[in-house]
């Protein structure tokens, strides 16, 4: 329980800090493309018998750059692009699913199954949760320019588009922490919902990603005690517990308005 | 010659200029976007000497923006050659600002009205480096001038229209460039601001700022400009002085 606790907290922390920015961005349907994305790397990794962590990191880092570089170009939109990438992945994902006996054995990668943490996946988690706070603290105002006015980043040659695509890796690593807890369908909650909550009420960046992170964090720790006393799903109990969250801090400010 | 960064933004020329350089030449210039088969100008022949003010007047879609915007290395040239201060396009960034429109900003976005000037300093900052004591004073500098400093704690999103105009050019000053680049300085705002922005604009071709703007509004008062030109049908051509 306290190895699930803790790889809760750091999928938590790590994708509440960069869902400050994908949500800000507008980027929430990219979010979730990921965390459907990564399901034909786990897969594979499981069927070969690997650490599916880098099955769905492989997954996850090849979804980012071919994102990044098909709309980059401009015969095709953004949303289009994910929506191809989404929908490709996810059913190479399910054609390999099929080619096993039983579903069964997937229910860890689609629900998640925190009680399956390993020692190792502890070590990978909080590895990617320094690299992220890391690349966050190095280049915040490179990113918070590039979000605000990508035009002017681009004027004094800040790279916009190289700011961009870094964010899409940095989400890419955050959101394969978020698998291993919540599962692949619902990675997506752990980078977008704290953020969304926090950003209702938000004056800065820097306050959005604090508040992201308490939110998360309080998320993991009751859905973790709710799942462990009533026996619930522990990925559906933190992500409702994330959905509660949210909500509330909407009414409140919709209320004080 | 201004300190350079340690870690400088892309391809900054490092602070080494030609000064007797025109601030501005364009070589039989054509620009155009991405996809589209016609240009949106073309055979484009200036030279503006530094401490001109100009004037780039046209309809809607004659080009005005996307002239800047090639100044501003934002859009590739088709063909042709644009050297600024003496570079090519995008190797002296920290002597070129841009004020963009005012819809081109993410106003959303969850930032204070002194950060975003502050952004203003960031080419002179470069990677990795965050703004200090020094920076901050200007930046306060240059929201008092634009009356600004009693909102500066305020989001951006709360500012009007006409306030958030000042703050962009607030960080236009900031930038500290020799050549500005205004794209509608005057795009939708009051009587009250718009001559706040006049006097600002004025006091930078005082001190001798090569600015060049895309407007049509003539209201910036007489003697403003030294030269303007029009913009329409994919050409430009200059005005014969009033």
């Amino acid at each position: 329980m306290q190895r699930a606790l803790l790889a809760g907290l750091l999928a938590g922390v790590n994708c509440a800090v960069i869902g400050v920015y994908i949500v800000q961005r507008r980027m929430s349907f990219f979010g979730g493309a990921l965390s459907h994305t990564v399901l034909p790397g786990m897969v594979f990794a499981f069927l070969r018998g690997v650490d599916v962590f880098w099955g769905a990191l492989g997954a996850a880092l090849a979804t980012a750059l071919g994102v990044g570089w098909l709309s980059r170009r401009r015969e095709v939109g953004e949303d289009a692009a994910i929506g191809v990438v989404l929908s490709g992945m996810f059913a190479l994902g399910v054609l390999m699913m099929s080619q096993v006996n039983s579903f069964r054995d997937f229910n860890a990668l689609l629900f998640g199954s925190v009680l399956g943490v390993a020692a190792q996946d502890l070590w990978l988690a909080g590895a990617v949760t320094i690299l992220v706070l890391l690349a966050v603290a190095l280049i915040n105002k490179e990113l918070e320019l590039a979000s605000v006015d990508p035009e002017y980043a681009c004027v004094i040659g800040a790279r916009p588009n190289r700011m961009r695509t870094l964010l899409l890796v940095i989400t890419a690593l955050s959101v394969v922490t978020a698998v291993r807890v919540v599962g692949a369908l619902m990675a997506t909650a752990l980078l977008i919902t704290p953020a969304a909550a926090a950003l209702v009420w938000a004056r800065s960046v820097r306050g959005a990603m604090l508040s992201a992170v308490i939110v998360s964090m309080l998320s993991v720790f009751v859905g973790l005690l709710v799942s462990y006393h009533y026996d619930w799903s522990s990925g559906a109990a933190i992500v409702l517990a994330a959905t509660a969250c949210f909500g509330v801090s909407w009414l409140v400010r919709v209320i004080q308005r | 010659m201004l300190p350079v960064p340690l870690f400088r933004y892309h391809a900054t020329c490092g602070g080494h200029h030609t000064h007797d350089a025109p601030a501005l030449v364009f070589t039989n210039v054509e620009l155009g976007y991405a996809g589209a088969d016609t240009p949106v100008l073309s055979g484009v022949n200036l030279s503006i000497d530094r401490g001109r003010s100009i004037a780039l007047l046209g309809e809607n879609g004659a080009g005005k923006s996307t002239l800047l915007k090639s100044v501003a290395g934002l859009l590739p040239l088709r063909d042709g050659k644009i050297s600024v201060l003496g570079h090519g396009v995008g190797q002296c960034h920290h002597q070129v600002a841009y004020l963009p429109q005012h819809r081109d900003i993410d106003w959303g976005f969850p930032m204070s009205v002194r950060r975003f000037v502050l952004t203003g300093s960031y080419i002179h900052l470069g990677w990795f480096k965050r703004p200090g004591k020094k920076e901050r004073v200007a930046a306060n500098a240059m929201l008092e001038k634009l009356q600004l400093a009693s909102l500066a704690d305020r989001r951006i999103n709360e500012l009007s229209g006409g306030q958030q105009q000042r703050l962009l050019v607030a960080r236009t000053l900031l930038h500290g460039a020799d050549l500005l680049l205004l794209d509608e300085p005057f795009n939708a705002i009051d009587t009250e601001n718009r001559e706040l922005i006049r006097t600002v604009l004025h006091a930078l071709k005082a001190e001798g700022k090569t600015l060049v703007t895309a407007t049509h509004d003539l209201e910036f008062g007489v003697g403003f400009f030294d030269a303007r030109y029009c913009l329409g049908d994919g050409q430009l051509s200059k005005e014969a002085p009033a």
